[in-house]
Parts: structure tokens; sequence; C-alpha cells
């Protein structure tokens, strides 16, 4: 090798290395560029999107109440190792702040949380903090326990000293039915008050029920409208968007009217003279399954439509020159290059029909209501946001595990939401 | 089946009766104008034929009236002697390359390949077997595993072609199979097929509307203009003899002169120019005498001043340009009332005397020019 081609060498050693500082440099620039580009989107994502969820998941464990009124009490419990009755101290603590709060009406917030536990706790701990005497007579412990016996029970310091814990398990517990019972093993729930479980079980069934149906109903239509001239196509696309022009609350309001006993639909059955008496359409599920698949239908054609539409038809063509019947070119040409459209489909439909509130409120029965129907009654009725914020929670947890088996199965990559 | 009795009575399996016969098919889509009109054509077994027109011709139209996706208005296909009216597309066994290849883009080359075969429940043995034998034949054995959006252009181009073949179809149609290759990969596909149509002996029905393509490949070519097949021959025929204006316009370079014919006479006729000259020409679809007539003659077949001594016509004419193309000159000139009569003049030393500019004389033999329909 001559010493020429040597430095020729070394010369496109440094070259590159220039190329590739070069290049960096563009890179930076157009990531910079990227990343200002997406900005206001992700902080308002970030703001009003991820910030929400993880304060419902800190609510869902959060256990501030009796920490925050009664902070000495609160640290004097974290420190009782929880057998049997607490020592003197945390009696005393108890008593000044109790007298404290009753002085300065901050007892509401505890007798709250702890009645999720002992029921008639409110009663007690206001019953025991009026006219509460500044100095014990004896021990505080027996002071107490005179006022009220209560006081004097192993199983209402084990509730005491869970309430004072940083966070609870509690409001998680109870949405899948079970509880801590006084030596702190979770246990099920009485079955009279078991009835999350059954919630959950019927608010996915109620969306997969919704999901296939659409599917059902969409994917034929969905076939037909992306084989027809787009004119014509899109003329038919504005009618299968037309619901999304009136609010859910009208079309769900019109169901009601249409579905009714004495409703256009019955009477026009009975005029036909296929029924003899009026069906019951609303007011039960059957209501609510109309409703929302009338709701989510577009959500389930519009993915398909655009999956379908850049699947060509020479692909069926080529099939059935190869060979193949209508139908097999169907189910192995056609029906796989549509799985995309079909899972982005189900996933939106069957995720948005899991957070289903207001059609089932308005056109279901007792018996039809979804799990946002309780976190809406424990945020707006009894203001228990540890019970709606748990009951997020895990509805949010199974659909994200949902959504990670759909990832699995189909692969997200895959996705086409339209 | 469900066929009129003529389909049987056919003699089906006579080793000369055409393999694909066209009769008097018609095909309309909107019910007022003909695509196709009156189509009449015979394919011989093992042919490569070869449907050449301009856009809008109808080429498409007939072959996916073969391929079963098109019904014909009126008329009858017939496919080895038999009537396929009735004969849905995946029972006609005819393999077919589309355009854009149509390969499924769920599935590997191995699969795309092996669809055929499974659809017809073939052992999965035989279809291994078979799978490889068509990889081989289009040299693309190491991609089977690969998605078809994972190959080049020519890669897909091969992969639709072998799996057109591999159920051993009898009949095989080729829409425009190399129109979205570039030149140089398309001349080498051109002979490719053309060597596999060779070696397979199958019947290859070929539409395209690159003329070079079509002379280069085809044992007939069949030339569509307004859903009516102008002229159908063999490649050299189409080019030498064409039988119409349309013909000798559509396939190669041809120079046009218009005129009026004197007289005809033992398959001559004679012609006078615009410019009042007269040329002795081979008449082939002229009417009666004082009809308009257009003149073909190929660049090539003329030749210039001198070496013009003794040809059946002389006629003047001026350089208009001179291009330099290394073997030979191409020189446009205004002869009679054309201005881009194109001659071809093998390079020679005295070549450079044709300058623009340059008066000079053209001259052919009568065989070499044919009195066309007028234009
Ligand atoms: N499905 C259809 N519906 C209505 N008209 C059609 C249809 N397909 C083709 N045509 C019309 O029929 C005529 C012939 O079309 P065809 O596709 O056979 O032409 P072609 O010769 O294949 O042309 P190209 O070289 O452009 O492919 C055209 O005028 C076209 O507009
Ligand atoms: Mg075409």
């Amino acid at each position: 090798m001559t010493a020429s081609s040597l430095t020729g060498r070394s010369g496109a050693r440094i070259e590159s290395r220039n190329l590739k500082a070069q290049l960096r440099r563009t890179e930076r620039r157009r990531k910079l560029e990227a990343a200002a580009l997406v900005a206001p989107l992700l902080i308002f994502l970030a703001v009003f999107f991820l910030a929400p969820i993880v304060g419902m998941l800190i609510r869902s464990v959060e256990n501030s109440e009796l920490p925050t009124t009664m902070p000495e009490t609160a640290a004097a419990l974290r420190q009782w190792d929880g057998i049997d009755l607490p020592p003197e101290p945390v009696f005393a603590s108890f008593a000044r702040e109790l007298a404290a709060g009753q002085r300065d009406r901050t007892l509401a917030g505890v007798a709250k949380r702890l009645t999720y536990e002992v029921p008639n706790m409110r009663s007690v701990l206001f019953a025991t903090a009026r006219g509460l005497p500044e100095t014990p007579n004896g021990t505080w412990r027996d002071t107490l326990t005179a006022r009220d016996k209560t006081w004097g029970d192993p199983a209402t310091w084990a509730v005491m000293r869970r309430a004072a814990a940083p966070v609870t398990p509690l409001y998680m517990l109870a949405s899948v039915d079970r509880e801590m019972d006084a030596s702190g093993s979770i246990v099920k729930v009485a079955s009279d008050r078991a009835i999350y479980i059954d919630i959950f079980i019927r608010t996915f069934w109620m969306a997969a029920v919704v999901t296939v149906w659409c599917l059902v109903l969409g994917y034929p239509l969905a076939f037909k409208l992306a084989s027809l001239p787009p004119r014509v196509s899109n003329l038919l696309m504005i009618l299968v968007l037309l619901p999304f022009w009136t609010s859910i609350l009208v079309r769900t309001g019109a169901w009601v009217v249409l579905l009714q006993r004495e409703g256009p639909i019955n009477e026009a059955l009975q005029w036909v003279g296929l029924i003899s008496e009026p069906l019951q359409l609303v007011y039960n599920r059957v209501g609510v399954y109309v409703a929302m698949i009338h709701i989510l239908l577009p959500f389930m054609v519009l993915p398909l439509y655009s999956v379908m539409r850049g699947i060509s038809p020479a692909y069926m063509r080529a099939a059935t020159s190869l060979g193949a019947t209508p139908f097999t070119a169907f189910r192995r040409v056609y029906l796989p290059q549509t799985i995309p459209g079909v899972g982005a489909g189900c996933l939106l439909v069957f995720i948005l029909g899991v957070g289903y509130y207001i059609t089932p409120a308005l056109v279901g029965g007792a018996g039809d209501q979804m799990v946002s129907y309780f976190v809406a009654f424990f945020t707006n009725q009894t203001i228990n946001w540890g019970m709606a914020a748990a009951l997020g929670s895990v509805l949010l947890i199974a659909t994200l595990l949902l959504y990670w088996v759909y990832a699995r199965l189909v692969g997200i990559d895959r996705m086409r939401m339209g | 089946m469900t066929q009129t009795d003529t389909s049987r009575s056919a003699g089906a399996s006579a080793p000369d009766s055409p393999h694909v016969e066209f009769k008097d098919v018609r095909k309309t889509y909107d019910g007022e104008t003909l695509v196709v009109k009156n189509l009449n054509l015979q394919i011989r077994r093992g042919e490569f034929l070869t449907l050449l027109g301009p856009s809008g011709s109808g080429k498409t139209t007939s072959l996916m009236m073969l391929a079963g996706f098109e019904v014909p208005t009126s008329g009858d296909i017939r496919l080895a002697g038999r009537s396929i009216a009735g004969l849905p597309p995946h029972k006609r066994d005819i393999g077919m390359v589309f355009q854009n290849y149509a390969l499924f883009p769920h599935m590997t080359v191995a699969e795309n390949l092996a669809f055929p075969l499974s659809v017809r429940k073939m052992p999965k043995a035989e279809i291994e077997d078979r799978v490889g034998k068509a990889l081989r034949m289009v040299h693309l054995e190491k991609f089977d595993a690969r998605r078809p959006a994972e190959l080049s252009g020519g890669q897909q181009q091969r992969v639709a072609l072998a799996r057109a073949l591999v159920f051993d179809p009898q009949l095989v149609l080729m829409d425009e199979p190399l129109g979205a290759l570039d030149k140089q990969l398309r001349e080498h596909m051109q002979l490719e097929i053309k060597h596999i149509h060779e070696s397979l002996g199958v019947t290859v029905v070929y539409v395209t509307h690159d003329q070079t393509e079509a002379l280069t490949m085809s044992d007939r070519i069949a030339v569509f203009n307004h859903g009516v097949i102008q002229q159908i021959d063999v490649p050299d025929r189409l080019y030498q003899q064409p039988c119409n204006s349309f013909v000798a316009n559509f396939i190669g370079e041809n120079n046009r002169l218009k005129g009026v014919v004197r007289d005809v006479a033992g398959g001559k006729c004679r012609v006078d120019l615009t410019n009042g000259e007269t040329v002795l020409a081979t008449a082939v679809a002229v009417g009666q005498a004082g009809e308009t007539t257009t003149l073909s003659v190929r660049p090539e077949r003329i030749v210039l001043d001198a070496a013009g001594v003794g040809r059946d016509n002389r006629l003047n004419a001026r350089v208009l340009e001179r291009i330099y193309l290394g073997d030979h000159l191409r020189l446009r000139l205004a002869v009679a009332d054309s201005d881009d009569f194109m001659v071809k003049v093998p390079f020679a030393d005295d070549a450079q005397v044709f300058q623009a500019g340059h008066a000079v004389s053209v001259c052919w033999a009568a065989e070499d020019c044919r009195a066309l329909d007028p234009v």
C-alpha cells in the first residue's frame, strides 16, 4: 500500500467525522422543531388528561382525613403495634384532638372516614366529643370508655389505626367486594353488600355485546360504503355520521320517546299485527343496547371504512382468478386485510361503551346501570371521592389490561383508526 | 353448467381448434356506447397474443370478459371449444397477472404462491414442491419469507408472474404487467416473460399499449382502436404491411402524405399529392379514382438523391433539421404537404451535404409505399 492511499484513508475518516457532526446538528434541529410542534398538545394532555388520571389514582388510596385532623393521634397510632388496646398516650392525644376538633368543627371528615368501616362511628364520635372534660377522670382510656364503651373495644382501635395510615386499600378493596377484617386480612364482604364485581362483569358484558352488535351491523355497511363510487359513499357517510350532530342527551331522549310503551315502534308493531301487547322496550336492557349501538356504530364504521377503502378490488379479483370461491377469497384475502380496522373499531367501541353513563341512566332500569353510574353516584350523592376514584381506577386498570391483550394479539402498529 | 347445445357440438379436443375464441362479442357498460364492438378473435394453443391499442380502446374490457370479471353484452367466448358464459371466474382456471400485481399484502411470497394451490386442496408436500419450483423459475428462491412490501417492483412483478403460473393454467392473461417498471427493467422482464412462455408452452394473452413491447414479445398482435380490431398479424407483417392508417401510425414511425387517387390498376395506384407531384403506391385501402387517400412510408425505406436511382418515386424535398445519432442520421424534411417527413440515412462520408436548408430528392419503391384510408 502506498503512502498516498494511507493519507487518503485518514482523510476520509476525518471527512466522515465531520459528516456525523453535521448530521447530528441537522438532526437536533429537526427534533427541536418536532418537539415544538407537539409541545402544545403534550402540555394540554398533561394538564387536562394525565393529571386528572393521576389525581384519581391517588384519590383511590388517599387516607388523609384522620392524619390531617388529628396529626398527633395519627402519629401515635402508627407507633402502636396494634395488639389489644393502644397505650395511654394515644388515648390522651386522641382526647385532646377530639376536643379541639369539636371546638373547630373539623370532625366531619374523620367521622365520615370511620363510618366507611364501622357504620355507627359518626354518632359515637360526636357523642364522645360533646362535653368532653379537659382533664381525664383517671386515665383517658377509662374516661373515654366510660363515655362510650366502643373505645374499649380493640376492633375500634384497629379501625382507627388503619385510618391513621398514610394510604388505605379500603376503597380499592371495596370496589372488588373485599374488606379487611379486624385481624387485617382481606376477606369477601357479606353477600348482601357484594355488588361491585357483578357491576364490573355487567359493564364489560354490556360493552362486549354492544361491540359485537356494532361489528355485525357495521362490517357489511362499511363494506358496501367502501365499494361504492366516492360521490355516493361520501353522501352515505354523512348519514352514518349524522348522529354526531346532535347531543348524546337528545339522542338518548329520542330513543325513550321512540321505544316507550305508547311510542311509534310499539304502535307500528301492533298495527302490523306482530304483537298484541306493547313490548317493554325501554327502561330495560333492550333499550340500553339499542341506544348504545346507535350512538357507537359510527365509531365502528369509520375505521372499518377507512381500512376497506384502501383495499383494492384487484385483490378479490386476483383471489378468484387463482381459483378461490368468492367466500374463500373473502375469508382468506379480504377479511385478514380488514383486521386492523376491526381491531380499532372494536377497541374504540368497547372502551367508549365501558365508560357509558348517561344512556344507561336514562334508558336503563336499575339492573342495567354500569360502573360509571356508581362513580357518578359516589361523586355527586355521597361525596365519597375515595370510592368513586377506586371504581374508576379499577375500570382504568381493566381497560388497560384489555388493551394490552389486544396489542399482544393483533399488534398495535397494525391498528388503523381511520 | 348451463349452456346451449352448440357448446357441446364443437369438437372440444380437436388439436387445431382454437384455444380461445371470441365470437361476435360486444360489450357496453352504460347501454349507449359499445366499448367492444363485434370482437371476433381466435387464439391458438400455446400462442403469445398481444392486444395492443391506445388507452380506452377496450383491451382490458376484453381481457376481463375472458377472465370472467365482466359479462359480454352479447356474443360468446369459448375456451377449448366450450362456451364459458355462466362459468364463474374461479372455475375458469385462467392465470392472471394484474397491472399492479395484486399480491396479497398480508401473506409472504411463499404464501402468495401457495394460495392457488391450497384453494385447490393440494397436499402440503406437493404445494411446497411446486412453490419451490415456481420461485426458482423467477429466480426468487431466497425471497420466500418476505412480504410483498419488502420487494422491489421487478421482484413483485416476478412473484405475480409465478403466482399466475404455479397452478399450471393452460391460459395466462396479463394486463400491462410491466407498466409500473422503468424502461431497463421492463426490457429485461419482456425477455424473461418470453422465455418462460417458450419453455412452458402456455397460451398467453397480453395487454399493452407499448408497441415496442408488443413487437418484441408477441407471436401475433391484435391492434385495437375504439373497440374494434384494426388488424391482427405477426409483428413483421404488422409493421411492414399495415392495412390502414391507424395501424401504420400506431406501430412504428410513419411518414404520411395526403393525396388524391388518379387511377388504380393491378394492385398499384397513382396518387396526386397536394403540390402536384405524383406517387406510385401499393393500393391497400383506397377507393375509386378521385377519392382521397393517405400514403404511408417508413423512414428506413427512403433513400436520398443518387442512391435512389431506379426507384419508382422521386420527390423534391428540403432539409429542415439534421439530427446526428452516431451510426445514422435522422433528417426532418419538408415533402409535399408534410413538414415532419423523417428519413433515416446510414452515416457515410457524404452525409455532410445534408445540412438544414439543402434541397434533396427522396426516393422509394412502390412496394414500400402503401395507399391507405384518408385521415
Ligand atoms: N367498469 C366500467 N364502467 C364503465 N365504463 C368502463 C368501465 N371499465 C371501462 N370502462 C370504459 O370502457 C372503455 C374501455 O376501457 P378499457 O379499460 O377496456 O380500456 P383499455 O384499452 O384497457 O385502456 P387502458 O390502456 O387505458 O387500460 C373506456 O372508455 C372506459 O372508460
Ligand atoms: Mg386497461
